[in-house]
């Protein structure tokens, strides 16, 4: 009976920190761009600091009608979103937050289940792309499937860097192994890591998949209210699961003082940290163009990856 | 007699742990199945109260492509030259390879293997450093 209890409070964590966390980070986005850009729209709404932006965006969505176009595929049009947006709750539950098996559920194979799980998502955006019937929607759908063959293989080699340094897959093993040199000595890896991610969830400077000067929105052009704010909540989702595993990565996870009793805090501090630089990246970078985004995967990431790689497996059978 | 008592009791031991290895393994494996039951069932509920939420007037020019404003000249499902059919190969090529890493990882730095498991490293990024090299030279990797 303990046990059962035990499991329903985990999944209804998950959940919740599923639902919250990145609606988190979708306020900040709105107020850290304000800020940077001098934009006065997401500063208005219910007068101090703009604070009812995100509950007035919510209202408008839920209410919005939910049009499919004639000439889309039906079930698979109104499917896309859920598609796009649960593998990122399946990869939270992996992820540990703090010492002693406060994690929602230890996976022995966590960095692979993670790395196979957060590559589904890109379906459901090639689902959106195809079944939506229009040519701007699959050339978008089209761009995310490459973006992602480009760069999942970078991101690949340098989480099986890591692996390699703490010998093991178990996500809170390898944080456990974990010592402060590691970061100057996983420095490249976390890098490409992290740049590969961005990549993957189609985030500036790597947006070309939603290019809107080019293909409107790419693959959820057609998409209305609800559905499409599934989308955004898979987006700032994937932020919130790419930040955490880069600080599981090459961060330290929970390692920081009092990491005993705060170790929790220090993950999401990390965390919260990195969704700063991505919103960061977006305001200050231009988009990349197709061919550079491919370019710089193929010829820059992977030998960079690559190089990491050797490196680790040296250090790693000197000192052992 | 006694030794096979006691080789036994070591496989007893043995099946033990095995089962219980293989416990944890489907109960980590059955919560997240729980979890990606959670999550259909939070579309569902999310899908089923926008239903109930949102208004229905559709209407002919509604229910158009919205495509980029202008109406649609044509068909959605265009044919297109799909320029990455060949580095599509070489992605399943390189992540193929990729994946041997992982079981590799956990144990090369294991001890009694030290420099055999490196000179296996530096052939195995060798390959994919020459394939990769030649991918370049065919201008898989060109695009403008």
């Amino acid at each position: 009976m303990n046990g059962t209890l035990d499991v329903i409070l985990r999944l209804v964590a998950v959940l919740v920190v599923f639902l919250v966390l990145p609606l988190v980070v979708g306020q900040t986005e709105h107020k850290v761009m304000a800020h940077m850009q001098g934009r006065l729209g997401p500063m208005y709404a219910g007068g101090f600091h703009g604070w009812a932006q995100l509950v007035a965006d919510g209202v408008k969505f839920a209410q919005k009608e939910d049009v499919v176009p004639a000439g889309a595929d039906r079930r698979i049009f109104q499917l896309a979103p859920a598609v796009s947006l649960l593998p990122y709750l399946l990869v939270l539950i992996a992820i540990p937050v703090g010492p002693n098996g406060f994690v929602g559920q230890a996976i022995d194979a966590g960095l692979f289940f993670v790395l196979a799980v957060m590559g589904v998502g890109v379906l459901g955006s090639l689902m959106a792309g195809w079944a939506s019937a229009n040519k701007f929607s699959l050339l978008g759908a089209l761009r995310t499937a490459a973006q992602l063959m480009a760069y999942e293989l970078p991101m690949l080699l340098a989480a099986g860097s890591v692996a390699m340094a703490a010998g093991t897959v178990s996500l809170p093993g390898i944080v456990q192994a974990f010592h402060w040199w590691w970061i100057p000595w996983q420095i490249v890896g976390g890098l490409v890591f992290f740049t590969a991610g961005l990549a993957e969830l189609q985030r500036p400077p790597f947006d070309m998949p939603v290019a809107d000067s080019e293909i409107i929105f790419g693959a959820y052009t057609e998409y209305t209210g609800l559905r499409f704010a599934l989308f955004l909540l898979a987006e700032y989702a994937g932020i919130v699961v790419l930040c955490a595993l880069t600080t599981v990565l090459f961060l330290g996870g929970w390692h920081g003082p009092l990491s005993g009793s705060l170790g929790w805090l220090w993950t999401l501090v990390k965390t919260a940290l990195l969704a700063f630089v991505v919103i960061w990246l977006r305001v200050s970078y231009p988009r990349l163009r197709e061919d550079q985004l491919q370019k710089l995967a193929w010829t820059v990431l992977i030998p960079l990856a690559l190089a990491q790689i050797a490196l680790t497996g040296i250090v790693k059978v000197v000192i052992s | 007699m006694a030794t096979v008592a006691s080789a036994d009791a070591v496989g007893g031991v043995r099946g033990a742990v095995d089962a219980h290895l293989a416990a944890g393994y489907f109960h980590a494996y059955s919560v997240v199945g729980l979890v990606a039951v959670v999550g259909v069932l939070f579309v569902a509920v999310a899908f089923a109260a926008g239903h109930l939420l949102r208004p229905v007037a559709p209407t002919r020019e509604k229910m158009l492509t919205y495509e980029c404003g202008v109406d649609p000249v044509g068909e959605g499902w265009a044919q297109t030259q799909i320029r990455y059919y060949v580095y599509s190969f070489l992605y399943v090529i390189f992540a193929v390879d990729a994946i041997y890493l992982f079981p590799w990882a956990t144990v090369f730095a294991a001890p009694g293997f030290g420099g055999t498991t490196l000179v296996e490293m530096f052939v195995f990024i060798g390959f994919l450093a020459v394939g990769l090299l030649y991918a370049w030279k065919k201008g898989v990797l060109e695009w403008t």
